[in-house]
């Protein structure tokens, strides 16, 4: 390790006072911030000493992936700019940052960067730590682990998500199970597996029901060929902003076409802003518009009924499988045939949306009309009690008017997009096979050995056996601040009978790392070389590739190093390793990407020196299933039946076999669901406003919420319609306090009339900031979401939420 | 050399995302409260409730991102009392620290709110269209970081003859005040200079 700490540290990492001065002086400040354990003032812009720039990336989650050149002097990253290598042809434009990977510099030296392995000394929570030692911690945390192993067995194990660098391949930290983390513990004999994301836990657990598989989309460059596109719930000038990706796609797609672009979504988003028409509507009502926008298509022979029989089952009464009773296929939902014997008619939607009846009747028509047609959706529309229903309902506008497979149509999915693969750091089996949702593990520490298959959806086995005793948690937020109800979540990680060891790996102190009882600073992205597969981009194909600009941060250590360590002290060092080095894996690594882009240089000194391979993808883009809507039986989906099951049965098997509370349901249809805290609970009396949390230009989740220049530009506010603050005397820029039965926020307040009456938007990933009693300060919705589940997939409901807002 | 530097902002392309900002706060190291590019956020319109319980709207808003015009008739020289404010050669629109007392006057002047003032130093500050950069051949770290492509920059006469000469929208003021090099490609909400239609929603951030 000693060759990959900072030239200015001492011999076994101690770092004299000239060292200190000499980082401080080299990062143009005059005064340390934040003190002993992390933080040092920002570093003063500059151009690169003798023009030495380095090829780097941003690693965060946000779909895209950007280039980034970092300039170099001192050994200091003095400024950061982005692609500047061409932008004369489109498919091989620049993978320009936005302003997030544009304020990099102030992120990497944040004042609260973390310098030292640290261990508690306070309560968990508490935020206090004394220094250790890289040994002492390495030893301790081996030596709790092989505790827990002993007395509960690999299944008391678990690695939390965090997508901090998500972007990387070989320190990767998410999917979880492909991480450095899960290479270690799959040669410590296991860990407890997890399904889904904090991302698409509805729609990824729904979609294999009714089309076999996560259901893919034409790329949004597509609707350069199409006619009308309809976004639901999808924002991806705010959710995708790189240059090189999905905001400047649609750019460019509304420039070569002539389509028209319809947004739904409760808020008027920067996309809405850009489009031709915004159809504001209730939060987790989507799929209600879709019922009485279908009703129309239905009623006025509008559909594709030709698609609908050669390739879906569950339409109508006579694609309905053996043994289930009349009056269940989809025409009969929609018409009003069925249990409930409610037409679903654009006057019923309307009561439900909160769209104007003729406002239905117009778009389903135009929907109906246009051919072909662009339907996509995000996943701010699933992310809700009723997700799994409404991301399965969505893509039945495209269904209905047999839109799939056709150059210009769609799925109704999201959009797909160019992919350019590159080397898997391999993370062995897991011969553990139980796994939980993404959202249960605060379930699993509370109550894990309680914990089934048909009421809590464990997955591998009937049950659990144990519950989570030690958890790993690399560059990750959601111990505390992603993860919902933040006050309950912190009552069960205080309580120290529960979960036993707490591990956490950052470059920050974030609200998570504040419950850690081992806090270890990993090396940030800048500080080591990596192989950055691609983002999300319809027609550029690329791959980066990141050279170390800096040396590691005080004693910061890479996520290689730190699981290597732990593997020395459990005797499999070899069989983690492979007798390799980080850069040796690097190399392999590199050399694996070049069998498969035979184009890239002969070494990896090569690739750093070009900094980003770049490919065009086909155009026109690719339709997906196109092969399968020509001939169905030559090309089946991945379902029963190998066609769309608009009706499923393994839904219908589910629906009355799991164990569900009281108003949850699933049912075999994608039917509208009225749900706990939607806009037809009682509840409303008491909390009559719905709140959502968009994802925010400021940060990518809570990601740079630490960095000050987007704190500034993009400050943290709660949007609030005039209607809603008039009533309640609010004003721009007063703090408002939000609130409901699980916590309290304290917010300055948007008065703006880009959202509907009757909903609120806290952006989510502001950092948690509790008082005394647990009031947060920071503006952290994830004081106000639910633990409780969605009923299929066991996700997180994170926009299903009411709250009472009142002026400070 | 420039005879009049201008950027060019397409505001069906701005989407507000503020990359412009960062990347000339990076580049030029502003400290906080000094903004040599700006973004406002113009939002309109209204909502109608219903007899039913629903709403219609005719909600519109866009974005405009501004740094300094260069202007023909830079009121900011004009209202300078120590010509520390001055026009150069080149065109661009700059501060000589030797001269500048901080008096602030510039910044009351410009209807932009180009000229920014540096409480630590004491002075004012502005865009100065990274001439470096410029000299180097390379395009001004706002204009380069835009990820829409929204801004362009160069010469006024090729600016006008690519995109047009419109200088008129709202939140901006009359054009005529200061003849800035400024070239705008119009969106499909683009309300007219002293349109009332709207208003500046982010005002704390600008």
């Amino acid at each position: 390790m000693s060759k990959k700490n900072p030239p200015e540290t001492a011999p076994g990492g101690e770092i004299t006072r000239r060292c200190v001065l000499k980082w401080v002086a080299a990062l143009g400040g005059l005064a340390a911030g934040g003190g002993l354990f992390y933080g040092l003032n920002y570093a003063v812009s500059a151009p690169a000493k003798d023009g030495k720039t380095i090829w780097t990336s941003c690693n965060v989650n946000c779909g895209s992936r950007c280039l980034l050149r970092a300039h170099v002097a001192d050994g200091v990253v003095t400024r950061i700019d982005s692609d500047t290598q061409g932008d004369s042809e489109y498919g091989l434009h620049e993978i320009r940052a936005c302003l997030r990977g544009r304020s990099m510099r102030h992120r990497l030296y944040a004042p609260d960067r973390l310098k030292y392995p640290m261990k508690r000394v306070g309560a968990r929570g508490e935020g206090k730590f004394e220094r250790i030692s890289w040994e002492q911690a390495l030893d301790e945390i081996s030596a709790r682990l092989k505790k827990t192993i002993a007395d509960y067995g690999n299944d008391a194990v678990y690695i939390n998500y965090g997508t901090g660098n998500l972007g990387a391949t070989l320190s990767i930290s998410w999917p979880t199970g492909n991480t450095p983390l899960a290479r270690l513990m799959n040669c410590l004999g296991g860990y407890l597996n997890m399904y889904g994301t904090y991302s698409t836990s509805q729609i990824s657990q729904a979609m294999p029901f009714m089309y076999g598989e996560y259901l893919g989309n034409n790329a949004l460059s597509d609707i350069a060929n199409t006619k009308l596109a309809v976004f639901f719930g999808n924002n991806p000038v705010e959710t995708r902003m790189s240059g090189g990706g999905m905001t400047y796609d649609l750019m460019q797609a509304k420039q070569k076409g002539n389509a028209r672009i319809v947004v739904i979504d409760p808020r008027y988003t920067d996309t809405a802003a850009v489009a031709d028409e915004w159809i504001p509507i209730r939060p987790g009502t989507d799929a209600a518009l879709v019922s009485g926008m279908a009703y129309v298509l239905i009623s006025e022979n509008m559909v594709d009924t030709d698609f609908l029989k050669r390739c879906t089952v569950g339409y109508d009464e006579d694609s309905l499988p053996e043994g289930i009773p009349a009056g269940n296929s989809y025409k009969a939902y929609i018409l009003g045939q069925g249990e409930d014997k409610t037409p679903k008619t654009p006057r019923w939607a309307s009561a439900i949306t909160g769209i104007p009846e003729d406002k239905i009747i117009s778009l389903a028509r135009e929907i109906g009309g246009a051919k072909p047609c662009y339907i996509c959706q995000g996943w701010a529309s699933q992310r809700h009690a009723n997700g799994e229903q409404t991301s399965r309902a969505i893509t039945m506008m495209a269904m209905l008017t047999g839109n799939m497979g056709l150059q210009g149509g769609s799925t109704g999915a999201r959009e797909g997009c160019a992919n350019l693969p590159v080397a898997v750091f391999p993370f062995l089996t897991n011969p553990v096979k139980k796994a939980i949702s993404v959202f249960s593990w605060t379930e699993a520490i509370k109550r894990g050995a309680e914990m089934t298959a048909l009421r809590d959806g464990v997955r591998g086995a009937d049950k659990l056996d144990v519950p989570i005793k030690f958890m790993w948690n690399y560059a990750g937020n959601a111990i505390i601040n992603q993860h919902s109800d933040a006050n309950e979540t912190s009552r069960i990680l205080k309580d120290e009978s529960l979960l036993e060891t707490l591990v956490v790996i950052d470059n920050f102190l974030t609200p998570s790392a504040k419950f850690a009882d081992y806090l270890l600073p990993g090396t940030f992205n800048l500080e080591e070389d990596d192989i950055i597969p691609q983002g999300s981009s319809s027609q550029l194909e690329y791959v980066i590739f990141a050279q170390k600009a800096v040396e590691p941060f005080f004693e910061s250590r890479s996520i290689y190093d730190i699981c290597t360590g732990i593997a020395e002290r459990f005797g499999v060092q070899g069989k983690y390793t492979e007798g390799r080095t980080r850069d040796a894996w690097l190399r392999k690594l590199y050399d694996d990407t070049r069998k498969k882009i035979p184009e890239l240089p002969a070494t990896v000194e090569e690739a750093f020196s070009m900094g980003v391979l770049k490919r065009k993808a086909p155009q026109p883009p690719v339709v997906p299933y196109k092969a399968f809507r020509d001939n169905p039986e030559a090309n089946p989906l991945k379902t029963p039946t190998g066609k769309v099951e608009i009706f499923s049965k393994k839904l219908w098997d589910i629906g009355h076999t799991w164990e569900l509370p009281e108003g949850d349901r699933i049912t075999a249809l994608p039917e509208y669901l009225p749900t706990w805290e939607g806009v037809s609970d009682p509840l409303r009396s008491k909390y009559p406003l719905q709140l959502i949390g968009h994802h925010y230009k400021q940060r990518t989740h809570s990601t740079y919420g630490n960095v000050d220049w987007l704190k500034k530009v993009a400050p943290q506010e709660l949007w609030i319609n005039p209607v809603d603050a008039e009533k309640r005397g609010l004003k721009a820029g007063d703090t408002a306090k939000v609130f409901n039965d699980r916590g309290t926020v304290f917010v300055p307040v948007k008065v703006t009339p880009r959202i509907m009456p009757g909903v609120l938007s806290l952006p989510q990933g502001a950092w948690y900031e509790p008082d005394a009693k647990g009031q947060d300060h920071g503006g952290c919705v994830n004081v106000l979401t639910s633990l409780r589940p969605s009923p299929l997939s066991k996700g997180n409901p994170q926009h299903t939420n009411l709250v009472e807002v009142v002026k400070v | 050399m420039y005879k009049r530097p201008a950027f060019h902002i397409d505001t069906s392309r701005c989407t507000g995302c503020k990359t412009c900002m960062i990347a000339c706060m990076d580049k030029h190291d502003l400290p906080e409260g000094v903004l040599w590019r700006r973004v406002t956020e113009y939002v309109g319109g209204e909502w109608a409730a219903r007899p039913d319980g629903t709403y219609t709207q005719n909600i519109f808003g866009y974005y405009l991102s501004i740094g300094c015009n260069h202007c023909q008739n830079p009121i900011c020289v004009r209202s300078c009392p120590t010509t520390a404010m001055h026009k150069g050669k080149d065109g661009i629109v700059s501060v000589d620290h030797t001269k500048c007392v901080g008096c602030r006057y510039c910044e009351w002047g410009c209807p932009y709110s180009a000229p920014q003032y540096d409480a630590k130093l004491g002075k004012m500050t502005k865009c100065d269209f990274c001439r470096d950069y410029q000299q180097e051949g390379t395009a001004p770290a706002c204009v380069a970081a835009c990820p829409n492509r929204a801004l362009d920059y160069g010469e006024y006469e090729e600016l006008a003859a690519k995109y047009g000469e419109v200088n008129v929208i709202a939140p901006l003021p009359d054009p005529g005040i200061t003849q800035p090099n400024l070239v705008i490609t119009l969106g499909k909400n683009a309300k007219p200079a002293g349109s009332k239609a709207g208003k500046v929603s982010n005002p704390e951030e600008v």
